[in-house]
């Protein structure tokens, strides 16, 4: 399946691609009211994140693991694998917040929702044309969406 | 502003931040190296400070809900035509510093650039033009010293071959090539993308005087390898390594000026490469120091040539100043396959402001004089002339071909073609478009997948604008435009200036 592969090389820190993330998945699509109003009164967060250390950064978001670690780990059968795409599909409905899956998550790739009893991860950003959002922005091309 | 020295609001940009479009993300604070922009922990906004900003337009290039526009500073001061702002900034900065003015890039001053009045012929009626896209256009060119005569042998079937030895050619599908910018001006990022494209698009690209790093030695086939005063990273390998040996005795931007990269730049990679110790700074010379005249020039010409055993063509770099053609007519008789002429427009890392600004003369005049010179002495065709210094556009490329040169090398082109701005801090080793930098967190910002991408694109762009003239000029090959100043016709010029180019003016 394809996925989204950080390139730690020619990550600049700029963290354009959680700009990104937060406005494909925000209501508005626009990137000024995502993040200066759904994100402070709905808790919009993106779902990937940039961990830095030194010169060295990487965009980190859920790998869609073959065997996900987050899928055994969830107590309610939010977290599942789609046997189709191959996405580890994430139903929010389902979540009761226990936090079993970030625990699980040997990547860090799963954040708890600022305000509810949920959390917030990637979806490859499903049904959008262009791709993912973040793979479209980043401009340094440290984002690839790809089969490997 | 307090605690600053009182000249230091007379700056040359101000920042524009609409309010209505910041949402406060910081990518702006996270781009600039310089910290103008920054994280106001008191306002709980991102803040600029005005003073330091560059003009490099990162962050407005970056800003993701296009809030930035970086304009100049409309402080004015009071209007005197001889003392322009640029010389009472100058001045304050020395009262401080005590320093020479350190500048980079071309000059910006405005020295009369002949390109813009020079104008080319098209055929109408009497000639046809020629469609490159339906018909062959040649733009291979071979840079070497060609034999006066050819020879052939007649076999026994009939079938004829070249009897004369044709001296060591580099070849190249179009007829420019990556100037010579040296690992350690900018970082092995570029060098990678450089190497790439021209091996993607059939050209060369100069190593400049820091050596090859070890890695790239697999582009050897579209590598020229430079020798320059400091001899930094030259080993027989080192030589060997291209299809091509540049001595540099001069650079456009600092004609009689040596070069220095900080101590600060040399990284274990340049360190590695440059054959010097780490963090030491590596000076090069203003000099060869065994090179005082002509003859001794020979001698490190035949020395490059026994050490590659005359299989490669050695070209000699020099600046263009004041007795161009003389210099270059000793050049080609002490043996050099290829001159590189730089002229006053040209770039740099890091020069004196005083000399990039006031030494050397235009790449227009020195082209022509060189050409007229050699022919005149019957030698042209014993070197090929490659043009440097403020090529801008593929026009600007067919001019200088069509005044007499070979080929042209593109440097400032090449950067732009990957993000510069030509903000000229280059010698601040703080490049935010992960150019002239050795900086790891500001080097990594120029991908060599992108950036090979970009230049290799620039070079078949202009190679395509390059068939559309010469088609336009009822040519099918870019042999048939060198030298052939038939084609070219002066604007505003004057009879000395027009006589120097060897051009009528147009109308006529």
């Amino acid at each position: 399946m394809k996925r989204v592969y950080p390139n730690k090389d020619f990550c600049i820190g700029c963290h354009i691609c959680e700009l990104a993330c937060l406005t494909a998945h925000s209501k508005s699509q626009d990137l000024i009211i995502a993040y200066t109003e759904e994100r402070t009164a709905e808790g919009l967060s993106p779902c990937k994140r940039v961990f830095e250390r030194g010169a060295q950064c990487v965009a980190i978001s859920c790998r869609h693991c073959d065997e996900p670690s987050c899928v055994a780990a969830c107590i309610s059968g939010a977290l599942r694998k789609d046997p189709e795409t191959g996405r580890t599909v994430y139903d929010e409905q389902k979540c009761v917040g226990c936090w079993s899956c970030l625990m699980a998550c040997p990547y860090g790739a799963i954040r708890r929702h600022p305000l509810k009893a949920k959390i917030v991860k990637c979806d490859l950003c499903q049904g959008r044309e262009a791709g993912p959002a973040c793979v479209q922005a980043c401009p340094n091309q440290a984002l690839v969406y790809e089969e490997r | 502003m307090l605690f600053r020295p009182v000249n230091n609001n007379y700056h040359d940009f101000v920042i524009d931040r609409d309010k209505d479009r910041c949402i406060n993300c910081k990518v702006c604070v996270r781009q600039c190296s310089y910290e103008a922009h920054y994280w106001d922990e008191n306002r709980q906004r991102v803040m600029h400070d005005n003073s330091k900003c560059v003009g490099c337009h990162r962050c407005e290039a970056l800003c993701p809900t296009a809030a930035l526009t970086i304009r100049k500073n409309p402080s004015e001061f009071r209007d005197n035509a001889l003392w322009r702002p640029v010389f009472l900034k100058n001045i304050y900065k020395q009262a401080d510093t005590g320093a020479v003015l350190l500048g980079a890039m071309g000059s910006p001053v405005d020295i009369p650039c002949y390109w813009d009045h020079l104008l080319l012929d098209a055929s109408q009626v009497t000639n046809p033009s020629i469609d490159p896209l339906r018909e062959p256009m040649e733009l291979k060119t071979f840079l070497g010293s060609k034999p006066r005569s050819l020879e052939f042998a007649t076999a026994r079937d009939g079938s004829r071959r070249l009897k004369t030895k044709m001296p060591p050619q580099i070849e190249l599908r179009y007829p420019i090539m990556f100037s010579a910018m040296s690992l350690g001006s900018i970082n092995y990022n570029l060098h990678l993308a450089m190497a790439r494209a021209a091996e993607e698009t059939g050209i060369c690209y100069n190593t400049g005087e820091g050596g090859l790093h070890k890695t790239l030695y697999r582009y050897g086939p579209n590598t020229i390898v430079q020798v320059a005063s400091g001899r930094f990273g030259v080993h027989r390998d080192y030589i060997n390594a291209g299809v091509g040996i540049e001595i540099k005795i001069g650079q456009g931007a600092k004609p009689g000026i040596g070069g220095h990269l900080p101590g600060e730049k040399i990284t274990a990679m340049v360190a590695e490469t440059r054959m010097i110790p780490l963090g030491s700074d590596a000076i090069s010379p203003a000099p060869h120091h065994d090179i005082y005249s002509i003859e001794d020039l020979l001698q490190l010409i035949y020395a490059l040539k026994e050490t590659s055993e005359y299989r490669l063509p050695v070209s000699v770099k020099v600046a263009a100043v004041h007795n161009v053609a003389a210099i270059v007519s000793g050049i080609v008789r002490a043996g050099a396959d290829i001159v590189a002429i730089d002229g006053v427009r040209g770039g740099t890392g890091a020069a004196p402001c005083m000399i990039r600004d006031n030494v050397g003369i235009p790449i227009e005049l020195a082209i022509a004089s060189v050409d007229q010179r050699l022919r005149d002495e019957g030698i042209r065709s014993q070197a090929s002339i490659v043009a440097a210094g403020g090529i801008r556009c593929s026009a600007d490329a067919v001019k200088a071909i069509a005044l007499g040169a070979d080929a042209v090398y593109i440097g400032t082109a090449a950067l732009v073609a990957v993000g510069c701005t030509l903000c000229a801090r280059c010698y601040t080793g703080k490049c935010p478009w992960g150019i002239a930098t050795n900086d790891p967190k500001l080097a990594k910002r120029q991908n060599p997948d992108l950036a090979a991408r970009k230049l290799a694109n620039l070079i078949r762009a202009w190679g395509h604008e390059m068939e559309e003239m010469l088609g336009g000029m009822g040519l099918n090959s870019i042999e048939s435009l060198r030298g052939n100043r038939d084609k070219l016709r002066a604007v505003g010029l004057s009879r000395e200036e027009m006589d120097i180019l060897g051009v009528k003016h147009a109308g006529n």
